[in-house]
């Protein structure tokens, strides 16, 4: 692509006088601010903190599963962190996390000054820390905090759920409402401020796949918080939505939800598609092999992302038309997304090879999301799923394509950008004892999962037969290697806000290429306020 | 930083993107009918009709005999004891059948239950007409109560070929709770 521009002087701009800010101190710049930088560097550091308490629950589920029998927690209270431990995972780390890039990032590649609605952009910020504060205060209240799974299928959530259960609706309410504000702003600003001559198919790829996941958002959080406003009313108002006495279907429930949560699963990685299509082509020194390929690909995905729900719930019964329908619906994403691995492969062929940090991450992303996608298509096999529904089979697909998917996909961005958002390079040392830690210890943490799955181990569940005790072992101990890898990564991070390290030029790697590269680093407060013109 | 043009430009673009989450939102809740009328439609959840059927010059097919469990349950919270009479009935297609169904209410206070089927396989659900059925409507028993339940149907001669043997399944619901809300009102 490209991205050169005309003029890249926006220090000079400070001196005008006119656009001087004055940057209240302390606490008061990060709660007022309407900045896109400060309020991406807020949405990075919630999303990391979160990350690590999500983590230190799956630490906990880990140790109960060390040894079979009940050593460590009661049934209930593991419950409650599989459930709390997923939903702070997607909803508190990797969703934000993303928001958090794009709110650095859009912008600057798109050679705007800042987000479209900067005082939204705020507000969409500082609800969500009282949305789990909500859902993590519920878990020191009587009863415990929710215990049905991230789901929430009903009549679990319902029926058989505590009070606690109203806490839970509306921190997610809230956490929808933040979502779709991100989402509006992030649309707003890709239509209306790209800078002169940054048209459709020259928008660098991670600004594509985030539009697109926007577009995801604004249609189906608001579907999720219509099935959360139904467990609410059936739980609490006597509706009966999911309620067969009262003329409800419980099916109905995971209908509505995973009309939501299929195209959730893509919200949570189409970013990460950008973010590899942004590194892999820097670090090939090529440019990316089959950019509209990708962008059309990316499309396609979240078109088809609405079609495929049911294949989360085959075991509950369907027609054998349906069934077949959703199967083959589901394989058929698969061609998408393989164009996407083989467009990355086919960039790196060839290519100068160097392997920096984001390099490794990348890599390690293309290899293990592309082992994620292959169990996902032995689980889209209808006859197959009902052997591996429920089991751990699924707890590692999901893995392989959170985890060393979309986490990774940040993580890669984190190393490829964070010497342009503070001037310095980070301490490479560190990075690569975290990644090569990190990635041994996520695959002895999950590619066993694959064998007890396999085997029959159910998954949401303290204890388990003694047959599964030597798998279970190892992955504890992949656990806490994982867990205690990215304490690697916080003490990076802090080293990199102290501004430590060597700095930078503009273009930090040496392949970069794009708006985001031209200005100087660390990136000025206020970059582009006079539009760069994209030749 | 944004002149007022592109300020109602944004805001402009902020009103349609709203209007999409609201209609989305109300998406969300019309899938509650849509699903219904789709079930109801390809008769794909086992749920049969919630209103009596008329059984008028309906055609007695001799040469098939249709096998017809029947299966009670009473869900959690409900104590009544609950069976059925006939457990299982060969019937020809178009044939008017009855079957009884027992309940006794063991417990000390009155209680409010509503029955609800459910035919497995699903496909069979819209060929099974009821004339008659406890479950289109709530019983109230007093404590120590019973009652005999009749409950008529036939299956529709239309009902596919490779379908000879099908189980009704009631389950028992408590809605005491609910029938007093509505009884206050």
């Amino acid at each position: 692509m490209t991205t050169a521009t005309e003029n890249t002087h926006t220090d000079d701009h400070h001196d005008d006088g006119h656009h001087e800010h004055h940057i209240p101190p302390g606490i008061k710049r990060w709660l007022y601010t309407t900045n896109h930088k400060d309020i991406g560097t807020l949405y990075l550091w919630f999303a990391f903190i979160m990350f690590l308490i999500g983590g230190a629950m799956a630490m906990v589920i880990r140790a109960e599963l060390f040894q079979p029998g009940l050593q460590i927690v009661d049934p209930n209270f593991f419950n409650q962190m599989t459930t709390v431990h997923g939903l702070i995972m997607v909803f508190g780390a990797v969703m934000p996390a993303f928001t958090g890039l794009a709110n650095w990032l859009v912008p600057m590649m798109i050679g705007a000054p800042d987000m479209a609605l900067p005082r939204m952009n705020n507000w969409s910020f500082w609800i969500l820390p009282f949305a789990f504060l909500i859902l993590l205060s519920s878990l020191f209240m009587e009863g415990g905090g929710p215990a049905f799974g991230w789901t929430f299928y009903a009549p679990l959530s319902t029926t058989y759920s505590n009070d606690g259960t109203a806490l839970f609706v509306f921190a997610v309410h809230i956490m929808g409402a933040s979502s779709i504000m991100g989402a509006i702003n992030v649309i707003v600003t890709i239509f209306n401020m790209r800078a002169p001559g940054m048209t459709w198919m020259k928008m660098p790829l991670f600004v594509w796949t985030w539009l697109i996941t926007a577009f995801l958002l604004i249609a189906v959080m608001p579907v999720l918080a219509g099935a959360v406003t139904m467990v609410l009313t059936d739980k609490f108002f006597g509706t009966s939505f999911f309620d067969a006495a009262g003329g409800g279907d419980p099916v109905m429930f995971q209908h509505i939800f995973w009309f939501f949560g299929h195209p959730e699963v893509y919200i949570m990685i189409l970013p990460a598609f950008g973010i590899i299509s942004q590194i892999i082509p820097t670090f090939a020194r090529k440019p990316l092999f089959g950019y509209a390929s990708m962008v059309y690909a990316t499309a396609s995905i979240a078109l088809l992302s609405f079609i495929v729900w049911a294949h989360h719930m085959f075991t509950t019964g369907m027609p054998v038309a349906a069934e077949l329908f959703f199967m083959f619906a589901t394989m058929l994403i698969s061609v998408p997304t393989g164009v996407k691995v083989f467009n990355w492969v086919a960039t790196m062929w060839r290519g100068s090879m160097t392997f920096e940090v984001p390099m490794l991450f990348a890599i390690a992303f293309i290899v293990l999301f592309t082992i994620g996608g292959l169990s996902g298509l032995m689980l889209a096999i209808v006859p197959v799923d009902f052997q591996y529904h429920d089991t751990y089979f699924v707890v590692a697909h999901f893995h392989y394509v959170l985890v060393t998917g979309a986490i990774f996909s940040i993580m890669a961005a984190v190393y490829y950008w964070l010497p342009k958002w503070t001037g310095k390079m980070f301490h490479i040392g560190l990075a690569k004892w975290h990644f090569w830690c990190s990635l041994v210890s996520v695959n002895v943490l999950f590619f066993p999962m694959h064998f007890v799955g396999l085997a029959g181990m159910p998954r949401r569940i303290p204890d388990y037969a003694l047959q599964f005790a030597d798998f279970n072992k190892w992955i504890s101990i992949g656990g806490f290697a994982f867990g205690l890898s990215q304490l690697i990564f916080l003490a990076l991070l802090i080293k990199a806000c102290k501004k430590q390290g060597e700095p930078v030029s503009a273009q930090v790697w040496e392949g970069a290429e794009g708006l985001e590269w031209e200005i100087p680093s660390p990136a000025p407060y206020h970059s582009f306020e006079t539009p760069p013109v994209v030749k | 930083m944004n002149s007022p043009s592109s300020q109602s430009k944004n805001n402009k673009m902020v009103v349609k993107l709203l209007a999409i989450v609201v209609g989305m939102f109300g998406f969300g809740f019309a899938l509650v009918p849509l699903y219904d009328v789709l079930c109801d439609a390809l008769g794909i959840n086992g749920k049969t009709s919630d209103v009596a059927a008329v059984y008028e010059s309906v055609e007695i097919d001799e040469s098939r005999l249709i096998t017809v469990d029947f299966i009670t349950r009473s869900n959690t919270g409900m104590p009544w004891e609950f069976r059925a009479e006939t457990r299982q009935v060969k019937v020809h297609p178009g044939q008017l059948n009855q079957v009884d169904f027992y309940v006794r209410n063991p417990a000390k206070t009155a209680i409010v239950g509503q029955a609800v089927p459910s035919v497995s396989p699903g496909p069979a659900a819209i060929y099974m007409n009821k004339t008659e059925c406890f479950c289109f409507e709530q019983q109230t028993l007093q404590a120590g109560e019973e009652l005999l339940m009749p409950m008529q149907f036939y299956v529709d001669p239309q009902l596919p070929e490779d379908i000879t043997y099908f189980t009704v399944q009631y389950t028992l619901y408590n809605v005491t709770a609910s029938a007093d809300v509505v009884a206050m009102n």
